[in-house]
């Protein structure tokens, strides 16, 4: 399954990502962060994310890491 | 677990001072990547402008100095004939390289300089105010032109892209965009285009970046990126200006 982590402490909230992800599977978070914006946050919805990496292309902070918890990594 | 997408390591952590939904953050990203893909981050001497991006040295982890209001192409020219070797690109804004270093440019671009000049064009001057600059579109609004800019007052915008291509020292041009995906893509190509052109030594190439700037055109993020695909590349289309 693959998810998306956002880091909320970076998150400046300007909804690029929620503008872009075909899924619909991010939306404004409902608590504050320390910078006093409400940060994206990663839901589940209907659709599963499909890692298209629209929202990480398009943030400006570059704060979104998509993570794929199925394959493991060949690095380490 | 597999990480699919992950910042760059050349992109430094601090929190950038750019404001919610500026473009700067998505370029700087960019020229990071494309700098670790090319495997050239020992070589690389990046030149920060005045503008926004000033603090660019702030976020990037490799070799970057600083240059007068409009001159980084100047010293762009100096560094890169004391040392061959390395691969210099600018880092320049709409204000910097388009009206205060306008002869800086041009000149640098008939020599025939070997160098990579990233041009993030925004159309207003963002870190003095939102003041009107050469490159902004007829009839847009800023802050010295309230009721959009005119022709017969201020002039024309300046299309600093199609002015450089008709020089013979230019070897690439590509004007693009950051507004959405597709385009993010299409400008990291560009600006990778840009640096081997310089590894080969083929000349001068520019890379114009519509960015968006939603403090100073008055929009959100969202409206101000739908700003630049309903209205500014309809104006100033998109694609390879000179490709030789």
């Amino acid at each position: 399954m693959i998810r998306i982590k956002i880091d909320t402490e970076k998150c400046k909230g300007c909804g690029l990502c929620i503008k872009y992800c075909p899924k619909g599977l991010i939306v404004e978070s409902k608590k504050l962060n320390k910078r006093g914006v409400y940060p994206a946050e990663f839901v589940r919805g209907k659709d599963e994310c499909t890692g298209c990496k629209s929202c990480a292309i398009m943030c400006p902070e570059a704060a979104i890491e998509i993570i794929d918890d199925e394959k493991s990594n060949d690095k380490k | 677990m597999k990480k699919i997408f992950k910042k760059s390591p050349l992109l430094l952590d601090p929190v950038t001072h750019y404001c919610p939904g500026c473009g700067h953050g998505i370029v700087h990203r960019l020229v990071c990547e494309v700098i670790e893909e090319l495997n050239i981050t020992e070589k690389v001497l990046a030149i920060a402008p005045v503008g926004c991006a000033v603090l660019a040295y702030d976020y990037w982890d490799f070799d970057t100095t600083e240059a007068a209001h409009g001159r980084p192409l100047a010293v762009a020219t100096g560094i890169k004939r004391m040392r061959p070797d390395l691969i210099v690109f600018t880092y320049q804004g709409d204000g910097d390289l388009a009206a205060i270093g306008t002869a800086e440019t041009v000149h640098a671009a008939n020599r025939g300089e070997d160098l990579t000049c990233i041009f993030v064009n925004n159309g207003v001057y963002g870190m003095t105010g939102g003041q009107m600059a050469p490159t902004t579109l007829l009839g847009q609004r800023t802050t010295t032109c309230k009721s959009g800019r005119d022709k017969k007052r201020d002039g024309y915008p300046l299309k600093i892209s199609e002015m450089l291509a008709v020089l013979d020292g230019v070897c690439y041009i590509e004007r693009t965009a950051v507004n959405k995906p597709k385009n993010v893509i299409l400008t990291k190509k560009a600006i990778k285009r840009a640096f081997v052109n310089q590894i080969e030594g083929k000349g001068f190439s520019m890379v114009e970046i519509i960015s968006q700037c939603p403090t100073y055109w008055a929009l959100t993020p969202e409206e101000a990126v739908d700003k630049i695909e309903n209205e500014i590349i309809k104006e100033t289309p998109l694609g390879v200006i000179k490709d030789v």
